[in-house]
């Protein structure tokens, strides 16, 4: 079913995936924000290059651009905005109980859905092996996902437009709070 | 590639469950969920190479409300931070029983 890589990808796909899953476990043992933030950006650079490995280059490129470039940087400014003081002093972490109990239920979570992957995917909703070479050849790159996005999916695009505006809208009453609300 | 992608996501998946739990923090808590949400658009991505590039589609949807729900939720906890001036999780037990 899966056709054959060549060495050279087996090894870069590992690769990406380990530094993913490394950068991801040092990013939740931190207790400082902006230390943690920067390890998710590397995750978030990581899963990019996996991307762009599973014929997804455009979504690698929206991956940069959208996670590691616009909604870091949103977090990063909120921890310069909030001005928490040093990660000493804020005793981030819960107690020893609950490290634990987050980890039995990681395991728990982690088992069940290994369980689930052994499922077999139905052979007759498998398209060819080079469906998606040819729909490249035949569309480009981004014309694979512009495609279904304004034919099959056009009500759907419009309505996140909705939800964009509202959280404009719902970010921008939250945050400017009462004193300026009272002009 | 593809049980491989999937058996990423799951692990990354539950890395971010476990930061959920751990932290107290409520922007770390914050990055958690974004992670969680970054772990799924993998199995999207993995899919779309064998049904069709509409998991690429679904990819878009995702990061859209993901970038929504950081705005709105890191305006609410500027609006939080304002009121009590700690992010601590231990400190906000407003709506508790």
């Amino acid at each position: 079913m899966e056709p054959h890589y060549p060495l050279f990808y087996v090894f870069h796909f590992y690769l990406f995936g380990v530094i993913a899953l490394a950068s991801a476990i040092t990013f939740v043992t931190r207790t400082s924000p902006v230390a943690a933030a920067l390890w998710l950006v590397n995750t978030m650079f990581s899963l990019a290059a996996l991307y762009v490995m599973l014929d997804a280059q455009f979504i690698g490129v929206i991956q940069v651009l959208l996670y590691a470039g616009a909604i870091m940087v949103v977090f990063l400014f909120v921890v310069m905005l909030l001005n928490l003081g040093h990660p000493s002093e804020i005793a981030d972490m819960r107690g020893k109980w609950w490290k634990l109990a987050a980890g039995l239920i990681g395991l728990g979570l982690l088992s069940e859905i290994m369980v689930i992957l052994r499922a077999k995917l139905p052979q007759q909703l498998i398209m060819p092996r080079d469906f998606s070479d040819q729909q490249v050849e035949k569309l480009n790159v981004v014309g694979v996902i512009a495609d279904p996005l304004f034919k099959d999916f056009l009500l759907a695009f419009e309505l996140t437009s909705v939800l964009l505006l509202v959280a404009i809208a719902g970010a921008v009453v939250l945050a400017r709070g009462r004193s300026a609300g009272a002009r | 590639m593809l049980a491989e992608s999937l058996a990423l996501t799951a692990a990354l998946f539950i890395v971010g469950v476990i930061g959920v739990l751990i932290h107290r923090n409520a922007i770390i808590i914050f990055m958690c969920v974004e992670l969680m949400l970054t772990a799924v658009n993998l199995t999207f991505v993995a899919f779309s190479r064998y049904y069709g590039a509409a998991g690429q589609v679904f990819v878009v949807f995702v990061m859209t409300v993901s970038a929504a729900e950081a705005a709105v939720g890191l305006a609410i906890i500027i609006a939080i931070f304002r009121h009590r001036q700690t992010v601590d999780l231990k400190n906000i037990n407003l709506l508790r029983g």
